[in-house]
């Protein structure tokens, strides 16, 4: 008898574990391939990524310092050598176009990482804690939820000065935040209904324990769908702050290259390969978080179902 | 007429989950009560508002008071004045500033003028352009939303839906200067048709008949922007709410009776999906204020968004601090209209 069962005892508490999660991380991948939508934003993605971490590669450094450029042709419409034509610098659109990937990428996860926890421990803690302190997060988040997103992050902006990408960062994380407090708080509120939640509770677990083992677990997922679709958001934010001209002058990005197109006359001149290309990689890194965040909405949230 | 209802608590005694649902049912007694208690809400937020407007008064580097510098007109007392608060214990600057919480008398540290009357200035352009892209965008994305969602998986869902998620993911003011480059330039075959930059030509009367033709001229263009971009947030709610009304009973009631399909659609299904599609176009007031900030400054259109960026080029705080008041109060006010048009509504609401 004990024969048979043997090859079971084998296994380690852990390995079961590891294997539930390889076995689950294998149902989430199949899921998701079924998002026809989801895979596009996944593969537009990763060509942003790629083309973003070859940009040193593809187009040196120099190329787009303004004190290389002075020979080159200025505001001058595509041709052979400079494929998307040039600014009003003289630099190739192009290199300027994937020089840009770096800071939309990185300005955009960080601040949406920062709203994510912000966002998750604001929100766990106003459903958890039926006190004083409880009541104090939701109003924080029902306070902040209401604020007009982007003249609050113009006067943090101004406020603070135009010192580099990181106090954007800091910026946009602080202000992203209260959507996800408030979905987070809503799946707090369910999951502190069930029964286990409160064995944890008469078991004499801590609340730090009983937010971070029993309802962080649960709450993660839609944690993780909604954090995609606040990278959409703050992307498109950074791009809107830099075209008013509230972010790091020296710092080449999209909307600080439409500003540029803007202020030289690119409108005016009918210089379309200034003014379109910019805009056009805007939407489409935003349209593949927007993607990718909806799907995994679908794929994580069984109660949205059909749709 | 509270009479039962303490009865019944009295009755219910220790339960107290139901004790709160008959205090919640008293509490649901008039439409008056509940606007009164929003507006409660309302006012607490805007309370909160002014505090944080406080904190980030403290926050600024450098000397206050030396901002005034570029002002030609400002006096050496009005100055020292200004010196003599700023230098005063934060607790006393908390008081004073708690006594004129909006700060009535503040100047803009660019022109010298009161930054209240240069913000209601520019107030009429603002209104006249999110008027109008609001009313486009809303007619436009619930049409679309409802004839996407009520034949979902249809060519034109399909089609309309790709074509929303690109508005949505679109910048606003980018959608301004290629309508700039398109319609106002005038490129390849694309005649100069409208015209870009200020609300109406110098010299024309704004209430005159000649100047309201003037002005919507101008405001073809950036209404249209705007109105692009929000008509997609409008119509992705619309159709997400006409999708989850599809399934519910009184629909197969409805199609039993032996109505018409466009029947059904337009007596039962729309009213039913409306309600959260209002809410969220008073909600996202917030948002389209934020776009007009971007679009007024492309087409140079001179209402309290160009006055906001321009307000951060001359790194004019006082101004950008009454502006940034405005909006919220603006917002907080929309937030309250929602919610109570939604209780006129649908009483379920007020409780």
């Amino acid at each position: 008898m004990s024969v048979e069962t043997a090859p079971m005892q084998v296994l380690s508490s852990r390995a079961i574990a590891r294997q539930r999660r390889v076995r689950s991380t294998k149902r989430f991948v199949e899921a998701f391939a079924q998002h026809k939508s989801g895979v596009l934003g996944v593969v537009m993605l990763l060509v942003f990524v790629v083309l973003g971490l070859l940009a040193p590669v593809l187009f040196p450094a120099e190329m787009i310092e303004p004190i290389n450029t002075v020979n080159n042709p200025r505001m001058a419409s595509p041709s052979a050598e400079f494929w998307l034509g040039t600014d009003e610098l003289g630099r190739s659109v192009l290199a300027l176009l994937v020089w840009a990937i770096r800071p939309s990428l990185i300005v955009g996860i960080s601040a949406s990482i920062i709203a994510m926890i912000l966002g998750t421990l604001l929100g766990i803690s106003s459903g958890h804690f039926r006190n004083w302190f409880g009541a104090l997060c939701e109003r924080l988040t029902d306070w902040f939820l209401v604020i007009p997103f982007l003249p609050l992050v113009i006067v943090l902006a101004a406020v603070f000065g135009q010192q580099g990408d990181w106090i954007l960062i800091v910026v946009l994380g602080i202000t992203a935040w209260p959507g996800t407090a408030r979905l987070v708080r809503a799946q707090t509120l369910s999951v502190e209904g069930r029964p286990y939640i409160e064995r944890a509770k008469v078991l004499g677990n801590s609340d730090w324990k009983q937010m971070s083992r029993h309802v962080l677990p649960n709450v993660m997922p839609l944690v993780i769908a909604n954090t995609t679709l606040t990278v959409a958001i703050v992307i498109l934010s950074q791009t809107t702050l830099a075209f008013i001209g509230l972010t790091d002058p020296n710092s080449v990005n999209w909307g600080s290259m439409l500003d540029n197109a803007s202020a030289s006359g690119a409108p005016l001149r009918g210089a379309w390969w200034y003014l379109l290309p910019p805009g056009i990689c805007v939407i489409l890194v935003v349209l593949a978080f927007t993607l990718i965040g909806r799907a995994l909405e679908v794929v994580l949230n069984p109660r949205l179902g059909s749709e | 007429m509270s009479e039962p209802a303490e009865a019944i608590a009295a009755d219910v005694g220790s339960d107290p989950a139901l004790e709160r649902r008959v205090r919640d049912t008293r509490r649901a007694g008039g439409l008056g009560r509940f606007i009164l208690r929003r507006s409660l809400t309302g006012l607490g937020t805007l309370l909160f508002v002014l505090a944080f407007n406080f904190v980030l008064f403290q926050l600024l580097p450098g000397d206050p008071a030396a901002r005034y510098r570029g002002v030609r007109d400002i006096s050496a007392e009005a100055i020292a004045k200004l010196r003599e608060e700023l230098n005063a214990p934060l607790w006393d600057q908390f008081i004073n500033y708690i006594k004129d919480p909006l700060s009535l008398d503040a100047l803009s540290t660019f022109s010298g003028e009161s930054v209240w009357s240069t913000i209601f200035g520019s107030l009429w352009p603002t209104v006249v352009l999110l008027g109008t892209a609001t009313l486009v965008a809303t007619i436009v994305g619930v049409w679309i939303g409802i004839k996407a969602g009520w034949n979902r998986g249809s060519k034109f869902d399909k089609a309309s839906t790709g074509v929303t998620l690109l508005l949505y993911a679109t910048p606003e003011f980018w959608l301004g200067l290629l309508l700039i480059m398109l319609f106002s330039t005038g490129v390849g075959p694309f005649p100069a048709l409208f015209p870009s930059g200020t609300i109406k030509d110098a010299g024309i009367d704004a209430l005159s008949i000649e100047g309201v033709i003037n002005i919507a001229y101008h405001t073809v263009l950036p209404a249209t922007a705007l109105a692009l971009v929000y008509l997609a947030d409008y119509s992705l709610i619309m159709r997400a709410s006409i999708v989850d009304e599809l399934g519910q009973d009184y629909l197969t009631t409805a199609r039993a009776k032996g109505l018409m399909d466009y029947q059904i659609r337009r007596r039962h299904a729309v009213p039913n999906a409306s309600l959260p599609t209002i809410t969220l176009i008073f909600l996202s007031f917030g948002f389209i204020i934020g776009g007009a900030i971007t679009v007024e400054t492309v087409f140079s259109y001179p209402g309290l968004g160009l006055l906001s960026v321009e307000a951060i080029g001359t790194q004019d705080l006082p101004l950008l601090q009454a502006l940034f008041l405005f909006t919220s109060a603006a917002v907080i006010l929309f937030n309250i209209i929602a919610d109570v048009t939604i209780a006129l509504v649908d009483p379920r609401i007020r409780v």
